[in-house]
C-alpha cells in the first residue's frame, strides 16, 4: 500500500430543498492511498456521485452545503475557492464520466479536446503538446493515434470515446482519478478492456483511483478496497476479499444474495423489501436499513449507529450485523 | 407446435446518397436468422450494441418493416400488417421496454395507462374494468393507493412493474421484453425478474427476452441465441451455451463477464486474456471474407454453431 493520498473525515454534503438542507452524504469517512483502487458501491440515490463531486468540487455552492474535512496532499478541499479547484482539476485530479458522448464537445476535434488540459496546466511548446497528445492516445490503446486525433467524437465508437475521456483525465498524470460508472454504458467485452486499461494506468502512474459503480462484478474484478454506501452513509468498508468473502452488514449481504447465480438458474431471486428512502424523507436517527429487514427486532439495532471494527481494516455500521439472518433463516 | 417461428428473417436498411438520393448500399441489421419460441418458455437473445437483437424484437411485433423472410405465429403468417390484423395479433403480442419512464405517458394516471389496452380490445363495464386493473396491479405487487398516481411518482422498479402489468393486461401469449432490467439496480432487478417469472407460470406466457447481460439471461432463459453482426453465431439450450460454447465469439463474451469470486480473479483475468488472444488470431476462420458470420451447423439436437465446415464435430 502506498502513502496516503486523500483523507475524508466526517463529510456532510447537503442539498437545499425549499428552505431546508438535506444530507445526501451523511458523515462519511474514508481514506485512499497511492497505488490503490477504491470502489464505492451502492444503488442509485445512495450518494456515490454526490461524494465524488464533493471531492472534485463540482457542486453548485449556492444550493449545496459541504462540511467536514477532505484532505488532499496537505490541502483542505472543503471550502476551497473555485480558483484553487481550477488548479487542481485536470492536473492533480482527473475525472472519468459515465456517458462519454455527453462529456465530449461534439464540435471539437479529439486532439484539441485532449490538448485543452495541457494548454491550461502546462506551458509546453505546441509541438511538444502535439507529441504528448499522440502518446496519450497510444497509451489508452487507440490504434492510429494520428488519425483519431483529427476525428470528431461522433466518428468514434462508445469504447473509443471512453478511451478519449480517460486520455483527457490522465493527460497531466494526476495523482487521483475519479471514475464515475466508467463502464456502465459499454458492452462486456469493451468493459473488460477499459478496466484493464484503468489498472495499467494506475500501475504506470502510481495513481489512486476511486471507482464508483453499482456493478458488483466490476468491483470484485478490479478493486483493492471497497466502500459500501446506503442512503448517504458508509455501511461497510474493507478490503475486496473481506467484503466479498465475509460480508457483514445486512445490506451488503442482501445485495450479494440478489445476484443471479450460475448454479441455480430459474430460482426465485432474493429481493430486498421496500426501497431506498427519498432524500427529503431520510430518517434522522436509528439504522437506516432497519425498515428493509423488518423481521430483525429493534433491539438488534443501535439507537445512534456507530462504526465497529470486528476485524482489522473491516468496518461495519450499526450492531444489526451481529445476529443477522435472512427471513427464512438461511445464512448467506 | 412452437408459438412463434421466425424463418430466415432479413431486415436491411438502404443507405442513400448522391444527387438523386439513390440507394448505393444496405445496412444488414438482421441478415437471415431463424428460431422458434415454444409456448410458456423464455427465449433469450443476446448480443452487443448494434448486433440487431432489438431489430428482431421490433420486427416480430410489427414496428419494423421486414425485407424478407417469414414470421409465423401459432402457425399463421404475420409478416405484414394486413395479416396481423386478422389474427388479433396486436392483442396476443405485447412489449416491455427498457426505459420505463419514457414508455409511460406522463400525463396519464396509472389506472388509465393499464386500462388503455383493455379499452382497445375488450368491452368491459366500468366496474369490471376497475376490478381487472386492480387485479393486474396486485399481480405486480402494487396496491390500490397507486391507482390514481402519475408515472413520475414511482421509482424505476415500480414503473417497470407497471410496464409489466400493462403488457399482460390483454392476456397475451407472447411478451417481448427488450432489456427490461438493464436500467435497474440489482435488488430492484431481482424484484422485476421474480414478478416476470411468477406471471409466466400463472398465465403461461412466452417471453422473448432481449438482453446484453449474460448473467440475467442465464437466469431467465431455457434456450437462447447469441447474435453478432446481424446473424446468429450460436444457438442452443442454457447448458449448451454456458457449459459447452463452441464459437469463438461466445467464448469471448463469456470470458468477459466480471466474476464476483474475488479469490479467482487473477486466474479469470488470465483466462480472459488467452481467449482474447485466440479471438484475435483465429477470428478470420469464423467469419467469411466480408466479415459475415458463417452459416449455422448443427452439432447436436438442440445446439447449432456457426462453425467452419472442417470443425464440425458432435458432442
Amino acid at each position: 500500500m502506498g502513502e496516503e493520498l486523500l483523507t475524508i473525515d466526517h463529510l456532510h454534503t447537503s442539498f437545499k430543498r425549499g428552505t431546508k438542507y438535506y444530507d445526501a452524504v451523511d458523515d462519511v469517512s474514508l481514506k485512499i492511498h497511492k497505488d490503490e483502487i477504491l470502489a464505492i458501491v451502492g444503488e442509485s440515490g445512495c450518494g456515490k456521485t454526490t461524494l465524488a463531486k464533493s471531492i472534485i468540487g463540482l457542486h453548485d455552492l449556492k444550493r449545496t452545503r459541504i462540511s467536514g474535512h477532505i484532505g488532499f496532499e496537505n490541502r483542505e478541499l472543503v471550502g476551497a475557492s473555485p480558483e484553487q479547484f481550477d488548479q487542481l482539476r485536470g492536473s492533480e485530479m482527473g475525472m472519468i464520466f459515465q456517458d462519454p458522448l455527453a462529456a465530449l464537445n461534439p464540435l471539437m476535434r479529439i486532439e484539441d479536446q485532449v490538448r485543452e488540459v495541457l494548454d491550461y496546466h502546462t506551458d509546453y511548446s505546441s509541438e511538444k503538446k502535439h507529441k504528448i497528445v499522440l502518446e496519450l492516445l497510444d497509451q489508452v490503446g487507440l490504434e492510429h493515434p494520428e488519425r483519431v486525433a483529427r476525428q470528431f467524437p461522433h466518428e468514434l465508437s462508445g469504447g473509443m470515446r471512453q478511451r478519449i475521456i480517460i486520455a483527457i483525465a490522465i493527460a497531466c498524470k494526476p495523482e487521483l482519478i475519479i471514475a464515475d460508472e466508467p463502464t456502465t454504458a459499454l458492452d462486456v467485452t469493451i468493459q473488460a478492456q477499459i478496466l484493464d486499461l484503468l489498472r495499467n494506468i494506475q500501475k504506470q502512474n502510481h495513481a489512486g483511483i476511486i471507482l464508483i459503480t453499482h456493478d458488483l462484478g466490476v468491483v470484485a474484478d478490479t478493486a483493492d478496497e471497497v466502500v459500501v454506501m446506503y442512503a448517504g452513509q458508509v455501511v461497510e468498508r474493507g478490503s475486496v476479499s473481506q467484503i466479498f468473502n465475509h460480508p457483514l452488514h445486512p445490506y451488503t449481504r442482501s445485495l450479494l444474495k440478489s445476484i443471479p447465480q450460475a448454479d441455480h438458474p430459474g430460482d426465485r431471486l432474493y429481493a430486498i423489501e421496500g426501497s431506498v428512502p427519498a432524500l427529503t424523507k431520510m430518517p434522522h436517527d436509528g439504522c437506516r436499513f432497519a425498515p428493509r429487514i423488518p423481521w430483525i427486532p429493534e433491539s438488534a439495532h443501535e439507537k445512534i449507529p456507530t462504526m465497529h471494527e470486528p476485524e482489522k481494516g473491516h468496518f461495519v455500521l450499526c450492531t444489526c450485523y451481529q445476529n443477522f439472518e435472512f427471513e427464512n433463516g438461511e445464512a448467506v | 407446435m412452437s408459438l412463434v417461428e421466425v424463418k430466415d428473417l432479413k431486415v436491411h436498411y438502404p443507405i442513400r446518397s448522391g444527387f438523386f438520393n439513390r440507394i448505393h448500399d444496405y445496412v444488414y441489421a438482421v441478415d437471415g436468422v431463424s428460431f422458434e419460441i415454444e409456448p410458456g418458455q423464455t427465449y433469450g437473445l443476446i448480443g452487443e450494441t448494434g448486433s440487431g437483437k432489438t431489430t428482431i424484437g421490433r420486427s416480430i411485433i410489427g414496428l419494423e418493416k421486414i425485407t424478407s423472410g417469414k414470421i409465423l405465429f401459432d402457425g399463421h403468417d404475420v409478416s405484414t400488417r394486413h395479416e396481423r390484423k386478422e389474427q388479433h395479433y396486436n392483442r396476443d403480442v405485447q412489449m416491455i421496454f427498457q426505459d420505463s419512464l419514457s414508455s409511460l405517458n406522463p400525463k396519464k394516471r396509472i389506472y388509465d395507462i393499464i386500462a388503455e389496452p383493455l379499452r382497445n380490445f375488450e368491452k368491459l363495464s366500468d366496474t369490471e374494468e376497475k376490478h381487472r386493473v386492480r387485479e393486474l396491479l396486485d399481480t405486480v405487487g402494487l396496491g390500490d393507493d397507486d391507482l390514481f398516481k402519475y408515472p413520475f411518482e414511482f421509482s424505476g422498479g415500480q414503473r417497470q412493474r407497471i410496464g409489466v402489468a400493462r403488457a399482460i393486461s390483454t392476456n397475451p401469449k407472447l411478451v417481448i421484453a427488450d432489456e427490461p432490467v438493464s436500467a435497474l439496480d440489482l435488488s430492484v432487478q431481482a424484484q422485476v425478474l421474480n414478478y416476470m417469472q411468477e406471471i409466466q407460470k400463472q398465465f403461461n406466457i412466452s417471453y422473448l427476452f432481449i438482453s446484453h447481460d449474460l448473467g440475467v439471461v442465464r437466469h431467465m432463459c431455457d434456450s437462447m441465441a447469441i447474435m453478432h453482426r446481424g446473424r446468429f453465431v450460436e444457438l442452443g439450450t442454457r447448458d449448451d451455451i454456458y457449459n459447452h460454447p463452441q464459437h469463438i465469439y461466445t467464448k469471448r463474451l463469456l470470458a468477459a463477464i466480471p466474476d464476483i469470486h474475488v479469490d479467482e480473479r487473477d486466474a479469470q483475468r488470465k483466462h480472459r486474456k488467452e481467449v482474447e488472444k485466440v479471438f484475435d488470431t483465429e477470428q478470420s476462420r469464423y467469419y467469411d471474407k466480408n466479415g459475415r458470420v458463417l452459416p449455422l451447423q448443427k452439432v447436436s439436437e438442440t445446439h447449432s454453431v456457426a462453425l467452419p465446415e472442417d470443425q464440425v464435430k458432435g458432442e
